[in-house]
């Protein structure tokens, strides 16, 4: 099973080496990959339908509990099988659509690489190999996206898309590291036992949240749709691919997974219905606003998604098992009409959907595959479309008090995909041939062939859907542990349901025939964009930056005193509040012990010569003045039972000295730059400095100290090292790596010395 | 500072300092001193003697150039550090010779890496100190 | 005693600072040596003041008999001032390079030496 799923990366991986040698073969034997996948995974049908979920697990890193644990329960089986089937067709079908492009080696490097990961996304067991397929999917469609990478609107749409996904994917993995650590185990199988503990948990919402923005940002629900449109720059591959039979869905399918674990809360439901729902009208409607084949999809998609969100969010029998059909039948029928664009787009190349009309004398095979996709889409009897759309009223229809508000939004929705459906799937083929396209030729097999397969899915499907019974049952199991028995049909008797499909069918085709798409409805939705979420975006990003700019020039202004400046004031400031806000200081004079008259002189000394430090003129003068706080401060620890420190001080103390006296010459003068009110500024805020390190100090003084580390050192000191000088044996035994790294500090500062010595920087020479 | 009376005195002092440096280094795992002491005193006695007798002099006493003290130093610090594991002990494991010697006392990995220490400390104060003394 | 300690520390931490924003070179290198002193000082009255009882023990016993000064924040301290050592001692000479290459030690007229080396 690991090898199913990381067949398409090392594929990818080896692509660069095998296209240098082979080029021409990669077109003809990658398709072989997909297929080879789907037939393994189509041999496990069988096993899933009977048996249940089966399991594969690899371990990876046990230690954090991240394991490549795989589970192929039903609901991975339909997306793995649409994974890899159409996956399959898309490879062959570029094969013969790109066939000219330099790049097509790199091309299906990237679609292995996205079919890989998105296998692992819905094998994952474990959340964190979720998420990292998750993130996976959604850099390689960056690169698929971004694919005509000459072209601007290419590269922003790429990261548009790699932006907003991203993101979601980042909010995602908090999301599933909450749950991992609620439900105390990053295993789904796992943790469908807790989720009891986690729907009762504080945090509960926290979760539903984060998990919500990961599934809504990949799935292009509103307010994240945005990307998806621009999405479409990619190649009509990709975007049959990704953007609507399978990237888009993980989205779909990471809620759906959810369902039995997170699902049938109040906040659960009604936060998909109106996202859902919300995004499925917005969609649909836009879609009536498009000229652009590609773009009318992509907002039926979109529409399509929401559907999809609105059913889960229904979570009723009835619409979790809505939501699995339309899953397929959305992924059969749309995958359809992208792939007749393609070839549209291929054949006559323009995808205006105003300007295209009576191609069915030129491509009959091609214009019966759109004829089926978009009867499908419209839920026409005997195709797939209507068995979904029934039990998707029926969902909506018997959901208590809201029913009629809910069914007629889904209505209205299917009413107005139906319109964008025949736009797509019937407008182009019917009508009178235009003078411009009568050149266009039937494409070759491998273009056409793909979508009729496809389509007469739909139809087959459609009219037998029992089957379909078995794999359906399992993807209803896995998403509703006790689900009932369920048997497809397309007749279900005279009811409600069957009236309200009609009444869509009838509307649909009354607006089919008086709705003509046209440019002038763009110009009228034109004014709206200000306010649309992705120009929101936008003006975020913009002002983001421009502020970024100004901060950066306020404070990075080129002088380091100033950052100095910035850094003391900030941290006075906010530790100054801190012991105004509560400081309590009580000396406990028994601690502190008796001045004795030399100690008093020591410090006499030393405040005399830090301030003649401050004020002398000359070079020398302050250096004397360091020598002697040296010496001072090594008195002071020599009186504190310091002896190694007061040796150790002697020396250094010695030694700056003699350096100081040995280049004083070539040193500097000691000057002042600054003028009175500059200085005096300085002057105040180092006091400010230096009494609130007092304070600190005095604070920290004041706290019972815990010594256990130096009560350990000392105890064991000869115990376990034999060392009699507890300081010397922390140095060259307990703490030894640590002196070793401080020795190789002195070294570097000595081979800096030596080198700025020896470097020969002499500005004349260069002259 | 070529002055007779801190010639005859710095020929007496440098043997003086650099055994009294080398005792403050033997005796640091008992009583106050250790590497980096001893290897400041060792490197004061050298710059004193090259003050009273120039550079030149003084690099002719000790022929090693103390840049390469540096590498020595830190060969000998991790060759004890990990000593221990060539013999399937973590590392850092103090290792000890059984008996005391004679002057020296306990003989041990620590007290190579004391000595490590040392050779850094002077090989790096002596190439600072030295390399401004040459540019002067 | 304690208390004249914090004092100091405390001066010895202003006046560094002080120095650190002069303009002049020579000024920031006195700065950064009377700021590390000050730390030192710091670090080891942290560590409580223990007079005449230094963390070495007796020759006849193996472990403490009595009470002993802080071990940890000597070790600390040992190293730092080494290292300090190597710091100034680089930051020392670095500013003789820059004085002796630009003939300034105003740092105002440093920002923009790229073009003049």
């Amino acid at each position: 099973m690991i090898f199913a799923v990381i067949s398409g990366l090392i594929s990818a991986a080896i692509l660069p080496i095998f296209s240098r040698f082979k080029k021409d073969l990669v077109p003809k034997l990658y398709p072989f990959i997909p297929l080879g996948i789907f037939i393994y995974l189509a041999s496990f049908l069988q096993h899933v339908v009977s048996e249940g979920a089966q399991f594969w697990s690899y371990s990876w890193i046990p230690s954090f509990g991240i394991n490549l644990d795989f589970r192929l329960d039903g609901l991975s089986l339909l997306f793995g099988l649409m994974i890899t089937g159409i996956g399959a067709l898309v490879f062959f079908y570029t094969s013969y659509y790109l066939k000219e492009d330099k790049y097509l080696d790199r091309f299906y490097g990237y679609l292995s690489m996205f079919m890989a990961a998105m296998l692992g996304l819905v094998l994952s067991d474990n959340l964190i190999s979720l998420f990292i397929f998750w993130e996976l999917t959604s850099i390689s469609s960056f690169f698929l996206i971004g694919y005509k990478n000459e072209d601007d609107s290419s590269q922003k749409s790429a990261l548009t898309a790699l932006g907003v996904t991203g993101f979601g994917g980042l909010v995602l993995l908090a999301g599933l590291i909450w749950i991992g650590h609620v439900g105390g185990t990053f295993s789904y199988t796992e943790l469908l036992n807790s989720s009891e503990i986690l729907q009762n948990h504080q945090s509960y919402i926290w979760i539903v949240i984060l998990v919500f923005v990961g599934a809504f940002t990949k799935s292009a629900q509103f307010p994240f749709h945005f990307w998806l449109p621009g999405a479409m720059k990619a190649p009509t591959p990709v975007s049959t691919y990704l953007h609507s039979a399978t990237m888009v869905k993980a989205g779909i399918y990471l809620l759906a997974r959810f369902t039995p674990l997170l699902g049938g809360t109040d906040i659960w439901n009604w936060t998909l219905i109106i996202v859902g729902g919300f995004t499925m009208l917005y969609a649909a409607i836009h879609s009536l606003f498009r000229t652009d084949l590609k773009s009318i999809l992509a907002y039926s998609t979109i529409s399509a998604l929401g559907i999809l969100v609105f059913l889960l969010g229904i979570g009723t029998e009835d619409a979790l098992l809505g939501a699995g059909i339309f899953i397929l039948t959305h992924a059969l029928y749309k995958a359809t009409l992208f792939l007749i664009t393609g070839i549209i787009d291929h054949e006559t190349g323009t995808r205006e959907v105003t300007s295209l009309a009576g191609l069915q004398k030129i491509m009959k095979p091609v214009a019966l595959a759109g004829y089926l996709a978009a009867l499908s889409s419209a839920g026409v009897p005997f195709l797939l479309g209507f068995i979904s759309k029934e039990v998707m009223y029926e969902a909506s229809f018997h959901f208590g008090s809201w029913a009629i508000l809910l069914t007629a939004a889904l209505v209205i929705t299917k009413i107005i995909l139906f319109v964008a459906g025949f736009w797509v799937g019937i407008k182009p083929f019917t009508g009178s041939l235009p003078e411009e396209h009568k050149s266009a030729k039937m494409p070759s097999p491998l273009l056409w062939v793909p979508p009729v397969l496809l389509a007469s899915l739909s139809l087959i499907f459609g009219a037998l859907p029992w089957l379909l019974d078995g794999l359906m049952q399992s993807v209803f199991t896995s998403m509703l542990p006790e689900a009932p028995e369920i048997h497809l049909a397309v007749w279900h008797g005279f009811n409600w349901i069957l009236g309200l499909s009609l009444i869509t069918l009838a509307v649909g085709l009354v607006l089919y025939y008086t709705l003509k798409p046209s440019k002038k409805l763009i110009e009228n939705v034109k004014t709206f964009d200000r306010i649309a979420p992705i120009q929101l975006m936008e003006n975020i990003a913009m002002s983001f930056q421009g502020f970024a700019e100004k901060w950066t020039g306020f404070f990075q202004n080129g002088f380091l005193r100033n950052y100095v400046i910035t850094i003391l004031l900030f941290l006075t400031v906010l530790a100054g509040y801190r012991l105004y806000d509560g400081v309590d200081i009580h000396l406990d004079w028994n601690q502190i012990s008796q001045i004795t008259p030399s100690e008093f002189l020591v410090v006499i000394l030393m405040v005399t010569s830090i301030i003649f430090a401050l004020v002398t003129k000359t070079r020398t003068g302050v250096i004397v003045a360091l020598g002697i706080i040296g010496l001072a401060n090594c008195l002071f620890f020599l009186y504190y039972s310091a002896p190694d420190l007061a040796m150790t001080q002697f020396s250094i103390d010695i030694l700056l000295v003699l350096l100081f006296m040995l280049v004083l010459f070539q040193l500097p003068k000691n000057r002042s730059f600054s003028t009175r009110k500059i200085r005096y500024r300085d002057g105040l805020l180092s006091l400010m400095f230096g009494s609130l390190i007092a304070i600190l100090a005095l604070e920290v003084f004041e706290a019972p100290s815990y010594s256990e580390v130096s009560d350990y050192y000392a105890e064991n000191a000869y115990i376990l090292a034999k060392g009699k000088n507890v300081v010397n044996v922390i140095l060259v035994d307990f703490r030894g790596i640590d002196t070793m790294v401080e020795t190789v500090v002195l070294v570097i500062a000595a081979i800096g010395v030596f080198s700025l010595l020896n470097l020969n920087l002499n500005p004349k020479s260069k002259d | 500072m070529k002055s007779l009376i801190f010639q005859t005195a710095s020929r007496y002092l440098l043997p003086l300092l650099l055994l009294f440096s080398v005792f403050i280094l033997l005796r640091g795992h008992y009583l106050p001193g250790g590497g980096f002491v001893g290897g400041l005193m060792a490197a004061i006695a050298f710059i004193l003697y090259s003050f009273a007798f120039g550079l030149k002099e003084t690099r002719s006493i000790v022929k090693l150039n103390p840049r390469y003290l540096m590498p020595i130093g830190l060969a000998i610090c991790i060759l004890s550090a990990i000593s221990p594991w060539l013999v399937g002990l973590p590392v850092m494991t103090g290792l000890w010779y059984d008996e005391p010697l004679q002057l020296i006392g306990m003989v041990g990995s620590a007290l190579f890496f004391d000595i490590g220490v040392y050779l850094v400390v002077i090989g790096s104060t002596l190439t600072i100190m030295f390399s401004i003394i040459e540019t002067i | 005693m304690e208390l004249l300690l914090i004092f100091i520390i405390g001066l010895l931490h202003a006046a560094g600072i002080y120095m650190l924003l002069r303009r002049s070179m020579f000024k920031m290198i006195i700065g950064l040596i009377l700021l590390g002193n000050g730390v030192n000082l710091l670090i080891f009255l942290l560590g409580r003041l223990v007079k005449g009882k230094p963390p070495v023990i007796d020759e006849a016993s193996k472990v403490f008999t009595e009470i002993y000064a802080d071990p940890v924040p000597q070790a600390l301290i040992l190293t730092a001032i080494v290292i300090g050592f190597g710091l100034q001692s680089f930051a020392i000479i670095l500013i003789k390079r820059v004085y002796k290459v630009l003939e300034t030690d105003d740092l105002d007229e440093l920002n923009s030496t790229d073009e003049e080396i």
